[in-house]
């Protein structure tokens, strides 16, 4: 089954910590204040986190393996 | 759901800040810890610990659009969190703030007098003088409450824009202050050692 998930552009991430707050999951920290990071593992793909992000560096992927 | 924390409830903050400056000028000076705290936090712990779960200013900007839906939540353009744009607008703050800085040791050392007024967007001078009154303190340190809390002010209206017109917390991607601390955790923290000690 396909599985959905966020991918961080974290070259521009300004890792101010929107999406780490809004996920759900409890998916996401940011790393060392550097950028945010996601636990594939437990991330769902739902996408709250790319609708949150101001800087817009959050896509959805989906995984087909 | 996650539980809320007190942390959560931190957008009542500005709003008091605010509040407190806008009867007694004196009580910008707290404005200092928003400056000090994201800095302590960078230097010492090397992380953006104020910024992800402290800052009542960010916190307001994703609190107002979900309760009164007044955000367009689009995205914004890519040049406001593009690297140039966020160094050019801390450079600008800085200097603006060296400028409150300045305009608190003229009158300190007597050369300038107070001016009770805020500076509303750095050019419009908006009286302010019931909330000061003279003698309370030295007024070299109401010069900079006044300087402070325009600073903080016209950040705030800027941010408030910010969120009406794009994604709410559009600020976050070129706050001085985020940009700062991004910068010294770089230099705390290596950013391929990091990376290649997750892989």
């Amino acid at each position: 089954m396909a599985k959905r998930f966020a991918e961080f552009n974290t070259r521009f991430c300004v890792s101010c910590g929107a999406c780490m707050n809004v996920c759900p999951k409890g998916a996401i920290e940011i790393l060392r204040g550097l950028h945010a990071v996601v636990d594939k593992k437990i991330c769902v793909g739902c996408g709250t986190c790319a609708r949150t992000c101001p800087a817009g560096v959050i896509e959805v992927k989906t995984d087909e393996a | 759901m996650k539980r809320k924390s007190w942390r959560d409830h931190l957008w009542v903050w500005p709003i008091v800040y605010f509040g407190l400056g806008f009867f007694n000028i004196i009580f910008a000076w707290l404005g200092m810890i928003d400056f000090m705290l994201p800095f302590m936090f960078a230097i010492f712990g090397g992380n953006k610990y104020f910024c992800n779960h402290l800052c009542g200013r960010g916190q307001l900007f994703a609190f107002l659009p979900e309760k009164f839906g007044c955000s367009r939540k689009k995205l914004a353009p890519k040049w406001l969190s593009s690297s140039w744009f966020r160094y050019c607008f801390l450079i600008f703050f800085m200097a603006m703030f060296a400028s409150v800085c300045w305009q608190s040791w003229l009158v300190f050392g007597g050369t300038s007098s107070l001016r009770e007024t805020v500076r509303l967007l750095w050019v419009m001078n908006v009286p302010w003088d019931w909330a000061y009154s003279a003698g309370g303190v030295p007024e070299w340190a109401a010069q900079f409450a006044f300087g402070l809390y325009s600073l903080m002010l016209t950040s705030a209206i800027i941010g408030l824009i910010m969120m009406a017109l794009y994604r709410p917390r559009t600020w976050c991607t070129f706050c001085p202050i985020g940009t700062v601390t991004q910068v010294i955790c770089r230099l705390k923290n290596n950013p391929s050692r990091l990376e290649s000690t997750l892989s």
